[in-house]
């Protein structure tokens, strides 16, 4: 098998590919666990307390934590491998944009870079409150709440315009990666052909917008809740 | 039609290059892409300057040898045709027309808007090919293809080499071309036995001679003059991650 996955460029595809489906089995499981916090917080805060600083969830948390490391670091090398074999600073003085090709499938490493900064303001504002403040064995973080009342620090950031905002632009960019990066995925692995490649896109398009659409409102209801909406007595807590 | 060709010219592959700004007047619409570049050419010989060098041979869609990158496509903004096959129609009177080579490491200018891409030579050199042994020539008929295996083998066998795919990917992949030789094969009989060496060492010379790797844009799908499929470049994919997993 030799070093393939590191040498290749077929294998180093794969390697983004693995890693990739890995990121999005995991934002598939954050968006289904941020929507119980819509539904009910306490039942979010048992959750946060049940993935509190315990031996697995801290486990899961440096695989997952390898898994963006190994995404990145494979996009970063093939993106620089990629503009040497494009010619280096010998471009094209006039380019167009071809009618079938995506927005998106140009710009994934662009797409990627804005993705990795909102994840680092995220890490900051959720993972360091919570995770790590129990980690280093205080009992409550800058903003007063116990690590595990996930609930409250999302009332708290979502109250705040700015950062709806910020993080509704954030759910775009990954929108934008997923709907290329999900089809491509299975591309790069060799499941498609002709037939299936419409149908991939298909499912690429539905499923980034129901899981950035979970993410979103999350974002949403708790900012609407913050300035008095009750939702006509369906979201009551 | 009157015209203003911007045009990259270059002295030879060290040399820096740069663009030339041509005037061609009088361009019947009905004159092939090339036909124009031959107009010009004699212009330039008559006042006693050297005549642009630019790739051709066929002029009629079939060997690949035309190469230009016209007002940012690959082979001029048509579809499903080469150079040779783009007429001036396609154009305004009075339009200002850019003409560059492909661009790409792998593919290094010659002189002016000639590369040199004997780098898909040296692909298909390592592994494009049926090995058999000498002997009687089998009937054709002796080995039964079902229709469906030898059609999507014929429309992968369909590539010309030209190098649009790779002109035209953002990161001068050479995918396209490379699965097109490898589905071609892989579908047949006679070419599936070799099918996992040829994947392997065709992939490998095509990372050597330093094209990039496919981000599944679908440019080069786009651009190719004979519409060859991603769907061989998922072909290669699943034939080399097969052969490297079962070493």
């Amino acid at each position: 098998m030799g070093n393939f996955l590191t040498s290749s460029s077929i294998g180093k595809k794969f390697v983004m590919s693995i890693s990739g489906c890995f990121l999005l089995l995991f934002l598939i499981f954050h968006m289904v666990m941020n929507a119980t916090a819509v539904i009910s917080p306490e039942a979010y805060n048992v959750i946060c307390a049940f993935l509190g600083a315990n031996w697995y969830a801290v486990a899961g948390t440096a695989v997952l934590a390898l898994g963006v490391l190994v995404h990145f670091l494979y996009a970063l090398i093939l993106t620089f491998q990629n503009w040497k074999a494009r010619g280096g600073v010998k471009r094209y003085a006039v380019t167009k944009k071809e009618d079938s090709v995506s927005w998106s499938s140009k710009n994934m490493f662009v797409l990627g870079c804005i993705i990795v900064v909102g994840l680092i303001v995220h890490l900051y504002n959720f993972w360091y409150n919570m995770m790590f403040v129990e980690l280093v064995g205080q009992h409550q973080n800058a903003m007063g709440f116990a690590p595990t009342d996930g609930a409250s620090l999302i009332m708290y950031h979502f109250a705040s315009i700015v950062w709806v905002i910020v993080y509704l632009v954030w759910f775009v960019a990954i929108w934008f990666h997923l709907t290329h990066g999900m089809w491509s995925m299975m591309q790069t692995v060799g499941w498609n052909n002709k037939i299936w490649l419409k149908r991939l896109k298909v499912i690429a398009n539905v499923l980034s917008t129901l899981i950035m659409l979970g993410f979103a409102v999350t974002v949403i209801v708790y900012y609407l809740k913050s300035v008095g909406f009750d939702f006509f007595g369906l979201i009551s807590w | 039609m009157n015209l203003t060709l911007k045009i990259w010219r270059q002295k030879d592959a060290k040399s820096k290059g740069g663009f030339e700004t041509f005037k061609v007047e009088d361009v019947s619409p009905d004159t092939s892409f090339l036909e124009m570049l031959d107009i010009l050419n004699n212009d330039l010989i008559h006042e006693g300057k050297e005549p642009i060098v630019f790739d051709h041979d066929c002029r009629e869609g079939i060997c690949g040898m035309c190469s230009l990158h016209i007002n940012g496509f690959a082979h001029g903004p048509d579809t499903e045709i080469t150079t040779c096959q783009l007429h001036m129609r396609k154009f305004k009177d009075g339009d200002t027309i850019t003409i560059e080579p492909w661009r790409s490491s792998a593919f290094p200018v010659i002189k002016d808007l000639a590369v040199d891409r004997s780098a898909f030579d040296k692909i298909l050199q390592a592994g494009g090919f049926v090995s058999v042994n000498t002997g009687g020539v089998p009937d054709a008929n002796s080995i039964p293809i079902p229709k469906k295996d030898a059609d999507e083998s014929m429309d992968a066998a369909a590539c010309i080499g030209c190098g649009a795919c790779v002109a035209t990917c953002k990161n001068g992949s050479a995918m396209l071309f490379v699965a097109a030789r490898v589905s071609s094969l892989a579908k047949l009989p006679q070419g599936k036995v070799e099918g996992a060496r040829r994947a392997k060492a065709m992939v490998a010379k095509m990372d050597e001679l330093g094209f990039g790797s496919c981000t599944n844009t679908q440019a080069c799908e786009s651009q190719c003059p004979k519409l060859i499929s991603i769907s061989h470049i998922a072909r290669l994919n699943r034939e080399f991650l097969k052969a490297k997993f079962r070493d």
